[in-house]
C-alpha cells in the first residue's frame, strides 16, 4: 500500500480467519473414546459424547496440554483463569443440541504469527484460540444427495467430541496469497509442535471473512479503521479445507465482490458455501445471530487455571526461528533454507547429516536429491523414516568421494528408494566405487592414443576437444571416474 | 410478568431456530406458556447466592482411552437407524 496513489473507487480485500485445527490426542476432548477414524459409523462413542442424559464430560489433560503448547508458540497470554461454554444450536451433527466451546474466557489470547510474503515479513494478530469439541458428521441421502433435496439424514457421531482448537485472526490479510502464506506457516508450527497432522482427513478447516472497502479508508500502512470495516458488509466463507482452497476460494470471492461493487450492488452480509468441486461460494441460508447462541458457562465442567503451564511446557525451535538459524550457522540460502524446515523431520535429518559433513553438501542432498527424489515418487520424508540412516550413509559415501555424486543419485538413491535396497550393497553390485587412479590414468592415456584428431584439435586451441577426451575416458572407467579430475589428467598428459 | 414479555415475533424467531413449524394458533398459545415458564424462573431469585468451591479447578483426565458403547446399544434409543448410522429427516 505504499506510495500508490489511491483512485476513487479503489478498493481493498479485507480478510479475518477462523481456522479449526484437529488436535492430534489419542482420546476425544471429553471422554475416553479414540480419535483414530474407523471404517464403521457410531463405533467410537459413549454416553458423554452422544449426550446422554446424565453423563458428565471429563476434560483431557493432553488437549489442554496441547492448546499451551500452540500459546506459546503464537506468544498468546493463557489467563489465569478459563472456562468452557455451551453453544446452542439445534442441529443433529451435536446430540446435546449445544458445542462445548470457550466463550469469553478462552485459553489464548492476544497472539501473533509472523508470515512472510513476496519476501516481506508481516506479523498477524491472532485475538484469541480457544478449545472446544467438533461435532458429528452428516450424510444427506437421496433426491440425488443434495443437502436442499436429500431425502433423509444419516448420522455418525465418531468424530464428535474430538479436541479442536479454533484460531482466530484479525482482519489482517488484504489478498488471499497472504491468507495462503498464513495457512502453510500455521500448520508448519502446529506440526512442529507436534500437536497436529496436516495429511489427516479433515484436520483443517477455515471459515474466512471477506470485505472490500474503499481504498480512501486505508491508512498508508494499509491500516483500516474500526469504523470502516463494521460499515462494510462482509461475506463468511464457509467449507474451506486445505490453504490452496482457501486461496482459490478467496479469489472467487474477492472477484465477485468487486463485480458487484462495479455494477453498483450492494454486498449482502451472508454466510457463503465454498463448492470446491465447482469452484465457486454458493449463498447459504441465513443462520443463528451471535445471540441466538444463548452461551453459558458450562457447569459441568470446572474452570481451568493452566496459566503457569507455559513455563512447564517446552516446545521445539520453531520454523521460521530455525530457518534463518539455518541461514546464519549453515550459510544457506533463503530458499534452501526454508525448503530444509518445512516439516520437523526434515530440518531435524539436515542438522544430523550437516554436522558432519559439509553443509552445503548435506543441503544438496537433503533438499534438492533427498526431496526431489521423494517428491517425485509422491513420498514424504516420514514415509521413509526408517531409511534416514542408509541416506545418512549414502552422504558419507559422497562427502568421503567414494562414489560419484551423479552416482549416487541417478543410481543408489532411486534404487534405494524404489527397491528398499542399502547404499553399499548398490555400490558393490553396480561397481560404482570409485575408479582407481591407474585405472584412470591407463584411460587417459588410451584416450590420447586412439584420439588423434582430437588431441590436433586440442593442440589448435579448440576449447571443446577436451571435453570429448573427458567423454571418452568417463566411457572407459562407466561413469566411475570424477570428471574434473579427468580434465586434469588430460591436461597433464597432453602438456 | 406483564403479558407482553414475549411476544408473537419472539416465538416464531426461536421455532424458527429450533426448526418448529407454527400454526397461527400455536403462536399465541406458546406465547402465554414462555411467558409463564419465564415467571416461574424468577422464583430462582429467592434462591442465596453461594460461591462456587474455590479450590474446584483443573479437573482433568489422562489422554487414555476407554472402551466405547457397541454400536447396537449406541442406536438403541434411535428412532430409526440405517447401517450403524442413526437416521432423521432431511436438514438443511
Amino acid at each position: 500500500m505504499t506510495a500508490q496513489t489511491v483512485q476513487q473507487g479503489d478498493l481493498v480485500t479485507v480478510i479475518g480467519l477462523e481456522v479449526h485445527v484437529q488436535l492430534e490426542t489419542n482420546t476425544k476432548i471429553f471422554c475416553g473414546c479414540p480419535t483414530e477414524p474407523t471404517e464403521e459409523p457410531n463405533e467410537n462413542v459413549c454416553p458423554v459424547c452422544l449426550g446422554l442424559p446424565g453423563a458428565l464430560p471429563v476434560l483431557n489433560e493432553a488437549a489442554v496440554e496441547s492448546a499451551v503448547k500452540i500459546g506459546k508458540a503464537i506468544d498468546a497470554d493463557i489467563p489465569e483463569e478459563t472456562r468452557f461454554h455451551r453453544k446452542n444450536y439445534y442441529y443433529p451433527d451435536l446430540p446435546k443440541n449445544f458445542q462445548i466451546t470457550q466463550y469469553d474466557e478462552p485459553i489464548c489470547q492476544h497472539g501473533e504469527l509472523e508470515i512472510s510474503v513476496e519476501g516481506q515479513r508481516r506479523s498477524v494478530t491472532i485475538e484469541r484460540a480457544h478449545l472446544e469439541e467438533d461435532p458429528g458428521s452428516l450424510q444427506h441421502v437421496g433426491g440425488g444427495g443434495g443437502i436442499d433435496s436429500a431425502e433423509y439424514t444419516l448420522v455418525n457421531y465418531n468424530r464428535a467430541g474430538v479436541p479442536l482448537m479454533e484460531i482466530v485472526t484479525a482482519p489482517d490479510f488484504r489478498s488471499p496469497a497472504e491468507v495462503r502464506a498464513f495457512l502453510a506457516e500455521l500448520e508448519e508450527v502446529l506440526e512442529y509442535l507436534g500437536v497436529f497432522d496436516a495429511g489427516r482427513d479433515g484436520s483443517l478447516r477455515v471459515d474466512a471473512n471477506l470485505s472490500m472497502i474503499s481504498a480512501e479508508e486505508a491508512d498508508e500502512d494499509g491500516t483500516i479503521g474500526l469504523e470502516a470495516l463494521e460499515a462494510a458488509n462482509r461475506t463468511e466463507v464457509k467449507n474451506i479445507s486445505s490453504h490452496k482452497g482457501a486461496e482459490k476460494a478467496l479469489v472467487y470471492e474477492e472477484t465477485r465482490q468487486k463485480n458487484a461493487i462495479q455494477r453498483g450492488r450492494a454486498i449482502e452480509q451472508e454466510t457463503r458455501h465454498w463448492d470446491e468441486s465447482r469452484g465457486i461460494t454458493v449463498s447459504m441460508r441465513s443462520k443463528e445471530e451471535e445471540k441466538d447462541y444463548r452461551y453459558f458457562e458450562e457447569a459441568d465442567l470446572p474452570p481451568l487455571r493452566v496459566a503457569g503451564w507455559k513455563a512447564e511446557i517446552a516446545i521445539p525451535e520453531l520454523p521460521s526461528a530455525r530457518r534463518e538459524r539455518f541461514q546464519a550457522e549453515y550459510d544457506l540460502s533463503d530458499e534452501a533454507a526454508s525448503k530444509l524446515t518445512s516439516t520437523k523431520q526434515v530440518a531435524d535429518f539436515y542438522e544430523d547429516v550437516a554436522l558432519e559433513y559439509d553443509p552445503d553438501l548435506a543441503a544438496t542432498w537433503v533438499a534438492d536429491e533427498l526431496l526431489g527424489e521423494l517428491n517425485y515418487r509422491d513420498m514424504e520424508i516420514t514415509d521413509v523414516e526408517g531409511r534416514l540412516e542408509d541416506v545418512h550413509r549414502l552422504v558419507e559415501l559422497v562427502a568421503e568421494d567414494e562414489i560419484t555424486a551423479k552416482n549416487a543419485k541417478e543410481v543408489v538413491l532411486r534404487e534405494m528408494l524404489d527397491d528398499g535396497s542399502d547404499p553399499d550393497a548398490v555400490v558393490e553390485a553396480a561397481g560404482l566405487g570409485k575408479t582407481g587412479e591407474d585405472e584412470v590414468q591407463q584411460a587417459v592415456v588410451e584416450a590420447i592414443e586412439e584420439n588423434p584428431d582430437a588431441v590436433a584439435d586440442h593442440e589448435a586451441g579448440e576449447g571443446g576437444a577436451i571435453n570429448f577426451l573427458v567423454g571418452q575416458v568417463m566411457q572407459k572407467t562407466g561413469g566411475s571416474a570424477d570428471p574434473g579430475d579427468v580434465n586434469q589428467l588430460l591436461r597433464a598428459e597432453l602438456e | 410478568m406483564s403479558d407482553d414479555a414475549v411476544n408473537p415475533e419472539e416465538v416464531r424467531h426461536v421455532a424458527g431456530l429450533a426448526r418448529i413449524d407454527l400454526e397461527d394458533s400455536e403462536v399465541d398459545r406458546f406465547a402465554e406458556q414462555f411467558a409463564d415458564i419465564l415467571a416461574a424462573f424468577e422464583t430462582l431469585d429467592e434462591v442465596p447466592e453461594v460461591d462456587r468451591d474455590a479450590d474446584l479447578a483443573n479437573v482433568m483426565r489422562p489422554d487414555e482411552e476407554h472402551d466405547c458403547l457397541e454400536t447396537d446399544r449406541a442406536l438403541e434409543n434411535a428412532p430409526e437407524s440405517e447401517d450403524g448410522y442413526f437416521k432423521g429427516p432431511n436438514v438443511s
